[in-house]
C-alpha cells in the first residue's frame, strides 16, 4: 500500500544558532559569535514530486531539512508536514517523525552493530519499512548486512544511508548529499534506484546535492538556497526555461549573444559555447540556423553559479570559471 | 540525450513522433511506459508522463487502461501529412536562405536536385 505523500510548508522561518563559550588549548575561553542558518524562509514543498535541494556550503540547506524531519525546530517562524490539509508542526509529533524519513550524509548508522541490526531498527521505526526492497539494494551496492558500518568504505556506508531512505518508503524521504564517497557507477545505480521505486511507489522526496548536472533532470521541482534564503523555488522546467545555450564559430555566437546577459562562456579552438540568460526569439533561432550555431538547453549548474555567485551583477569571469572548474573536476 | 533548447518532454514527444513516423514503432504497438522512460533516460517520471499527454492529445497515442500507452491507428498517415507539410517552411527554406548566403545559384539547386552536377543527391552528404 502507497500511504499519501507528505508536503511541507515553512512561513518566515529563521534559525540561529547561539554564541558559544569555547576553551582554548592555552586554557582561556574565547566567545563564538552565534549564526544565523535561516533567515525568513517562506517555502512550500509540494507533495508527491521529487524536489531538488540546491545551495552552496552553508547556505542553510541540511538546517531546512533537519527541521523537517523534527531534528531541530525553528528560532522564529512556523513549519508544517503532513498530507491534504492535515499539516502539522514536525517538533514531538510522533505521526511527523514515523513517517519522515531524514538521511544526513552522515549515515546515521549504528557504528558498532551489524548493518542488518540497523535495518531491524529502521523496520520497527518505519510503518512502511520494505524490507525486501532493503535486501536487494544491498546487493546491487554490494554490501553484506553482516558488515559493521566501521568495515564500510565512505561511499559504501553513504549507500547504506541510501538503502534505507528508498525502503523506508516514507512519504517524505530527504536524501541530504547521500552520495558522497560513492563512485560513479554507485551514484548512477543510486539514481536509478530513486526513480523506479518513485515512480511505483510515488512519494515526496527531497534531495540535496552538489552535483547538479548528475541530478537536475531528477527533479520536478527545485528550490535554491542562498545565505539563508530561498533565492529561487519553482518547477524545474520554468527554471530550465530561464536560459540557453550557443555553441557555434566565436564571430556568430558573439553576435547572436548581443545584449543578453552571459551565464558562461566555455572556448574551445575557434568554437565557443555560451549560456545566456532570457529565451531565444524568433529571430534569434533563425539567426543561429543560418549562421551554424546550435541552439541548446541550458545546464543548471550555470545557471545555480550565477545565482549563488555573491555580489554578481552582470557576468563575471569569476562565474565562468566556476563553472568550468566544477565541470572539468566531474569529468 | 535530450540536449535540445526545449523542455525535454517537448524532446522526448518529438522523439516518439519521429519512431512513429519512421515505423519503427507500429500501429498498435505499446509504447515504453512513464516508469521504463525515466530509468531508461534518467529522467522524472513526470517529465515522460508530460510527453505522452501531449502525444494523447494529438491522436498519435493512446491509452489502454491498466496496460500502458499504444500507438494510435493511423498515427503515421497524420504525421506524414503534418510533416509534409511543414517540409517546406521548416526544412527546405532555411536551406535555401543558406544556399543564397554562400552565392549558390538557383541553376546549381536544380540541378543538384536532378542529379545532371554530376552529383547523386539521394546518396551524397553534401554539407548544406
Amino acid at each position: 500500500m502507497t500511504p499519501a505523500p507528505f508536503g511541507a510548508r515553512l512561513d518566515d522561518v529563521v534559525v540561529r544558532f547561539g554564541a558559544q563559550r569555547r576553551l582554548t588549548a592555552e586554557g582561556s575561553t574565547i566567545k563564538d559569535e552565534g549564526g544565523t542558518a535561516l533567515d525568513g524562509v517562506t517555502l512550500d514543498l509540494r507533495p508527491g514530486v521529487i524536489t531538488g535541494i540546491l545551495g552552496r556550503n552553508g547556505a542553510g540547506k541540511s538546517t531546512l531539512l533537519s527541521l523537517l524531519a523534527a531534528f531541530n525546530r525553528p528560532t522564529e517562524g512556523t513549519v508544517r508536514v503532513g498530507a491534504g490539509d492535515l499539516l502539522e508542526e514536525p517538533w514531538e509529533n510522533p505521526w511527523v517523525t514515523a513517517n519522515v524519513q531524514f538521511v544526513r550524509e552522515s549515515g546515521d548508522l549504528m557504528d558498532d552493530e551489524r548493518v542488518s541490526e540497523t535495518f531491524k531498527y529502521y523496520a520497527d521505526l518505519r510503518p512502511y519499512w520494505d524490507a525486501d526492497l532493503a535486501g536487494r539494494l544491498l546487493d546491487t551496492f554490494e554490501i553484506q548486512p553482516r558488515k559493521k558500518p566501521t568495515q564500510l568504505s565512505r561511499g559504501k556506508r553513504s549507500a547504506v544511508g541510501a538503502t534505507i531512505g528508498l525502503a523506508a518508503r516514507a512519504p517524505l524521504t530527504i536524501l541530504d548529499e547521500v552520495y558522497l564517497g560513492m563512485d560513479a557507477p554507485t551514484r548512477y545505480a543510486f539514481y536509478d534506484e530513486i526513480l523506479a521505486d518513485y515512480a511505483e511507489h510515488p512519494r515526496t522526496i527531497l534531495l540535496s546535492s552538489h552535483l547538479v548536472e548528475e541530478v537536475e533532470r531528477l527533479f520536478e521541482d527545485v528550490v535554491v538556497l542562498h545565505r539563508g534564503r530561498v533565492l529561487l523555488a519553482e518547477p524545474a522546467e520554468e527554471m530550465q526555461s530561464r536560459g540557453f545555450s550557443l555553441t557555434g564559430p566565436v564571430a556568430a555566437v558573439d553576435e547572436l549573444a548581443r545584449g543578453r546577459r552571459e551565464l558562461h562562456r566555455q572556448r574551445l579552438g575557434a568554437t565557443v559555447q555560451v549560456t545566456l540568460e532570457g529565451a531565444p526569439d524568433d529571430g534569434a533561432t533563425a539567426g543561429a540556423r543560418a549562421a551554424g550555431v546550435e541552439i541548446g538547453s541550458l545546464p543548471l549548474q550555470d545557471l545555480f553559479v550565477r545565482l549563488t555567485q555573491d555580489g554578481g551583477s552582470g557576468a563575471s569571469s569569476t562565474a565562468a570559471e566556476a563553472g568550468t572548474s566544477a565541470r572539468e573536476g566531474r569529468r | 540525450m535530450f540536449d535540445g533548447p526545449e523542455p525535454i518532454y517537448v524532446q522526448i514527444a518529438r522523439m516518439i513522433r519521429a519512431q512513429v513516423l519512421a515505423g519503427e514503432l507500429a500501429e498498435e504497438e505499446q509504447v515504453m511506459s512513464t516508469t521504463q522512460f525515466a530509468t531508461t533516460f534518467r529522467i522524472n517520471p513526470a517529465t515522460a508522463a508530460k510527453a505522452f499527454t501531449g502525444l494523447v492529445d494529438e491522436g498519435v497515442l493512446y491509452k489502454r487502461r491498466g496496460l500502458g500507452m499504444f500507438v494510435a491507428p493511423g498515427a503515421r498517415e497524420r504525421l506524414l501529412d503534418e510533416h509534409r507539410k511543414a517540409y517546406f517552411d521548416e526544412v527546405l527554406a532555411p536551406a535555401l536562405a543558406q544556399a543564397d548566403l554562400l552565392g549558390i545559384s538557383t541553376d546549381e539547386l536544380v540541378s543538384y536536385v536532378l542529379g545532371t552536377n554530376g552529383h547523386r543527391p539521394t546518396t551524397t552528404t553534401e554539407e548544406s
